[in-house]
């Protein structure tokens, strides 16, 4: 009896085996075929990228030009996103950025990127198209909750888009959604108790919470049980270890904060005090609000799930950028078991420093003192992780590939946002950063070029399978450098001004506090020119992107020579993914091993001789 | 029993090995009694959590909060046995084990974390609660 | 296409996919109560002495709604036997008491909890005035038996005492018809314009205002609200009975002992609705949620009973599918009445 028989064997034999064509809507829309959700998430998640980029762009004008009408589209913003964000300047040109809407752009783009953006792309849309290829799976295991779980997170976005357009814009309390602001702002008697922009935000992401459980659910139950006959845990690719972790994050950390949301809509819609202090004035009157909350509550409920969430923008970039480098350096891993170690640990502890984010509620010292330690323990794991990946590049021949080229420039800009989080960790010196653009510039640097470029990375290394073609690879050069010189020049600067003190809420670049921080205001033009002319990086990947779906060059079916199992499938894959029985008889990265007669031995090869079979004594004989 | 036990085999060609699920009538007609023992001792000890609730144990053990202690612990009792025996926790695989295990470290973690914030709060800055 | 292990279980974890993946979509609910739970102990360490209530709902009804779910435990682990010894129409049976004890729970939530917790009145009265209310507080009682003090006026709420501007009187004329209210002039003080009092209903028992729509009465243009009038609850009907000292096991609804209180004494008002405080916005949201699980779990149970595809019909074609399916139907159903075991004593007893 061979193992890849008992795996494969149906386990309903009263169902027939369906491969009628399904219909168009079936095929591109309702699908429940692991890639097609993958690629869904994908171009959506994409989208929120550019659009969450867009508004940074607007605020950027904002803060160079304060009160300066927004060139060329200001009237174009101002009739789309309405008065309440936008006004005419003093010589009545429309499309000046009020405060209202900076607020309200601000506390957009760190949703959007992260939960709309980074989320879908990295977690989702890679997670469900590469990994139940990677471990020689036919699809998820439950393809409807899979799709489930896009409808759901389809239906936040609506949300999240519509919420813009409603009286008074779009959620403007931050990320965050810190209380009391956030139960004050749009509430009351004026606005309608259920479309106003911050409630339509809570609901929105009580959708994208819930989304990205069922999809959490579904990435662990099928890493666990569909993997190929053949491929025990230590064989799996390092991006299949680290979509695992993810996945853990988010099914335990994400609920607190949906209880909060939940929470928070009760205290919106329902007129209940969960964070709303006792006596609470707002300009001057009392609230409706019977009071008895806590604020505290929201921030702990929220950093419970939002400093996982920090590791969960970065771990399937790493992910990705292990499997690229592994490939283009033609040599294992370094430290694969260290790495595998260390991502666990990784995960553990994020869950346990989250109050580092709240040095300045006055939790006092014990509490404080506990999250520094714990704090600090974590870049232990965060060095393992990188340091492998530096050592893996030592003596490789490297290929600098598209996707090798973003994958090195990944690791000294993740280094360099790693490394400025460590001052953060300490409560004495948090005290002085704490709302700086010191923060903001820490971590921009770990998931800007960290995981977006993590994110290039792997759009580069697996369009070919995904769509059969080649991305160009002029394009995607200037797309690469134009990216990389110019992300550094919006973000480094920051470090300048947060440790001059500029805050990072201050929606006139600093204007009114310019006697205080004179001497790094210039730099708000440099970095905002730097950002339009990122914005400008973007157009050949875009051009590219779209162009290459049909025009690119032809993909062969294992266009890198790699060895995952991903590889060994037609390209790009149909449905039920693999023509053959996969078995796997080897580790992921066995590249250039001696004696090969060539310079990568795919996973699923089976061994030529008896004593190569004994060195692997994991694989199930095959008997057919 | 063999009709099903026909049965199990015939959906799962080939797996003998696998713990055979669908032919042990015996060993659930067993379980019968145990089910609703459980559930007969749930009831009883719902009773208890109510009568338990207006003893005043501050009074008897001093200082406070012990009402709800043991009302806790009785909860705490209530749910082990519908986990062990109604969710077939005992006996059950490892892999669900580890999980739990992560899970309840967690939550316990979200408890007591929260709770220290009330433990150590820096003077004047406590914000008053009703 | 068929995903492997849908039925049996993978040899090496032992495991069929939905029963791995109802175990870890109950470890995310682990953390979502816990989250709920923990947000409960966080309002209540941070509660100030009198601001969490005790003994507002139902003991005899909240066990009532305990046993039910107890019973539906057991007979949904029964069902699931019955199923495993192929015994059809014992799974039938089973399956559907469960069915019906979900409904029964909800039943008693939705229409007779919930409701009944609307109708009721609550004013916390103001610090500086708390003193004028001892009559009905009792904390000098209270304080000589080191208990701690109250702070709130509960009853039902039987008129409502206003003062209208009468350049505005047509817009309250339309609100007091619209709620079928009964306007009478003062006859104490001339002053006044209006009481708004209850209906009768036909056997001249009081009905009372609805404490939502003497909120509601307070928005209309020209309106200043007085003073409230209701029957008190037995607490504060006699505070000073050491009988009101505790809650009680057998639930007592609101006296005709008539109370007053002026608005202006009063801090906050409302309905045992959410918003009313810390303590009922807890269980609200909690009991609401959980509410929302029985409901998703009697559908689901309902759906493996109908004769249909999918459901009961699957026994024929493949009765183990159908086992396995009842068995994570019933491991969900397990959870939420382990969560309740835990609700139960927390809000109605402790």
């Amino acid at each position: 009896m061979s193992t890849a028989a008992l795996t494969h064997a149906p386990d309903d034999n009263a169902h027939d085996d369906h491969h009628h064509d399904p219909g168009f809507w079936q095929k591109w829309v309702f699908s429940t075929d692991h890639k097609m959700i993958g690629i869904q998430y994908g171009t959506t998640g994409l989208a929120f990228l550019m659009f969450g980029f867009m508004l940074m762009m607007v605020m950027r004008w904002q803060l160079a030009h304060p009160g300066e009408a927004v060139p060329y589209i200001g009237g174009l913003l101002q009739a789309i996103f309405g008065s309440s964000a936008f006004q005419p300047d003093a010589k009545g040109i429309p499309g000046v950025l009020t405060a209202d809407g900076y607020n309200s752009f601000g506390a957009m783009h760190g949703t959007i990127m992260v939960f709309f953006g980074i989320v879908p792309v990295a977690f989702a849309a890679f997670g469900n198209f590469v990994v139940p290829l990677q471990i020689g799976a036919i699809d998820m295991t439950f393809p409807r909750i899979n799709m489930a779980s896009f409808w759901c997170f389809f239906i936040s976005c609506i949300f999240m888009c519509v919420s813009f357009f409603v009286p008074g814009g779009a959620a403007k309390s931050g990320w965050t959604s810190y209380p009391p602001l956030s139960g004050i702002a749009d509430s009351g008697a004026l606005n309608h108790f259920f479309m106003n922009g911050q409630t339509l935000w809570v609901t929105g992401m009580v959708f994208n919470i819930t989304a990205s459980l069922l999809g959490s659910v579904n990435f662990i139950a099928t890493i666990i049980q569909l993997r190929a006959p053949g491929m025990t845990w230590m064989r799996l690719p390092f991006f299949v270890w680290a979509q695992f972790v993810t996945a853990f994050l988010l099914l335990l950390a994400f609920p607190p904060l949906e209880a909060a949301g939940v929470m928070q809509l009760m205290d919106r819609a329902f007129g209940t005090s969960f964070f709303m202090p006792t006596g609470l004035i707002v300009n001057g009157a009392a609230t409706h609000w019977s009071g008895g909350g806590s604020p505290i509550l929201w921030q702990h409920l929220f950093w419970f799930l939002a400093h996982p969430e920090v590791y969960v923008l970065i771990l399937p970039g790493i992910g990705m950028v292990a499997e690229i480098i592994a490939c283009n350096t033609r040599k294992p891993l370094y430290g694969y078991k260290a790495m595998v170690g260390a991502i666990f640990v990784l995960g553990f502890l994020s869950f346990i420093v989250w109050a580092h984010h709240m040095y300045m509620t006055g939790m006092g010292a014990k509490v404080s003192g506990f999250f520094q330690v714990t704090t600090v323990m974590i870049s232990v794991p965060s060095v393992i992780l990188v340091t492998a990946l530096m050592l893996s590049l030592w003596g490789g021949s490297i290929r600098f590939t598209m996707p090798m080229l973003f994958a090195t420039a990944f690791l000294p800009m993740f280094g360099i946002g790693g490394l400025t989080g460590i001052p953060l960790a300490f409560n004495a010196v948090d005290l002085y950063l704490h709302d700086t653009y010191y923060v903001i510039g820490h971590f921009h640097y770990v998931v800007a070029p960290g995981t977006i470029f993590a994110i290039f990375a792997g759009v580069y290394h697996w369009y070919p399978k995904a769509t059969g073609r080649m991305l160009n690879e002029f394009l995607g050069r200037l797309h690469f450098w134009g990216s990389l010189i110019f992300i550094n020049g919006i973000f480094f600067p920051m470090f300048l001004q947060g440790m001059a003190g500029v805050h990072r809420r201050w929606f006139d670049g600093g204007v009114t506090y310019e006697q205080i921080i004179k001497p790094v205001i210039h730099w708000n033009n440099f970095m905002s020119v730097s950002a339009f002319l990122l914005g400008a990086a973007q157009i050949p990947f875009i051009i590219n992107f779209c162009w290459s779906i049909w025009n690119g060059r032809k993909a062969s079916d294992n266009p890198w020579d790699a060895t995952t199992v991903e590889w060994d499938t037609p390209t790009p894959p149909p449905h039920g993914n693999f023509t053959k029985e996969i078995t796997v008889h080897r580790g992921p990265y066995e590249y250039s091993v001696p004696g090969a007669d060539k310079d990568f031995t795919p996973q699923t090869e089976a061994p030529k001789s008896d004593k190569a079979h004994l060195a692997a004594p994991l694989v199930a004989a095959p008997a057919h | 029993m063999s009709q099903a036990h026909d049965h199990g085999k015939e959906i799962t060609p080939g797996t003998a090995h696998e713990p055979a699920t669908g032919g042990d009538h015996p060993h659930f007609d067993m379980h019968l009694g145990l089910y609703l023992g459980v559930g007969g001792f749930l009831l009883v000890a719902t009773a208890v959590t109510v009568w338990l609730s207006y003893v005043d144990f501050d009074k008897m053990f001093g200082g406070h909060g012990w009402n709800i202690i043991i009302a806790m612990i009785v909860a705490t009792v209530k749910v082990g046995f519908v986990g062990a025996i109604f969710m077939h926790l005992k006996g059950e695989k490892k892999l669900v084990w580890q999980f739990l295990y992560f899970t309840l470290f967690f939550v316990a973690g979200l408890f007591l974390l929260t709770l220290l914030n009330y433990s150590d709060p820096i003077f004047g800055t406590s914000h008053a609660h009703h | 296409m068929q995903i492997p292990h849908e039925v049996t279980a993978r040899p090496d974890t032992g495991l069929y996919n939905a029963k791995l993946g109802i175990w870890l979509f109950l470890a995310s609910e682990v953390m979502l109560f816990g989250g709920l739970f923990s947000a409960y102990i966080f309002l209540r360490m941070g509660a100030e002495d009198g601001y969490w209530p005790h003994g507002l709902l139902n003991v005899p009804v909240g066990a009532g709604n305990t046993a039910i779910l107890i019973a539906s435990s057991v007979t949904v682990v029964l069902a699931w036997a019955s199923l495993k010894m192929r015994k059809f129409s014992q799974y039938k049976l089973w399956m559907g008491i469960s069915i019906l004890c979900g409904a029964l729970f909800l039943i008693v939530k939705l229409a007779y909890e919930w409701p009944q917790k609307f109708e009721h009145f609550g004013a916390f009265i103001k610090k500086d005035a708390i003193e004028h209310y001892e009559k009905y507080l009792g904390n000098h009682h209270l304080k000589e038996k080191g208990l701690p003090p109250r702070v709130e006026i509960s009853g039902h709420l039987h008129e409502v005492e206003i003062a209208a501007d009468p350049a505005e009187k047509e817009k309250l004329e339309v609100f007091l018809k619209q709620h079928d209210l009964e306007a009478k002039p003062d006859e104490h003080d001339a002053k006044l314009q209006i009481v708004c009092s209850e209906k009768k209903d036909k056997d001249g028992k009081r009905e009372g205002i609805r404490p939502g729509v003497a909120e509601d009465l307070e928005k209309v243009p020209g309106v200043k609200l007085i003073a409230f009038e209701l029957g008190l609850d037995p607490i504060n009907a006699a505070p000073d009975n050491p009988e009101s000292d505790k809650p009680h096991f057998l639930y007592k609804g609101p006296t005709e002992t008539p109370g007053k209180i002026e608005r202006k004494d009063v801090e906050f008002y409302s309905s045992f609705a959410p918003k009313h405080s810390s303590y009922f916005a807890v269980y609200f949201t909690i009991t609401g949620l959980h509410g929302l699980h029985v409901l998703a779990g009697v559908l689901i149970m309902l759906y493996f009973w109908l004769p249909i595809e999918g459901g009961a019909n699957m026994f024929k074609r493949n009765p183990e599918h159908l086992a396995n399916r009842v068995e994570v139907v019933g491991l969900f159903w397990h959870f939420v009445d382990l969560v309740w075991i835990f609700v139960f004593p927390i809000f109605y007893l402790l």
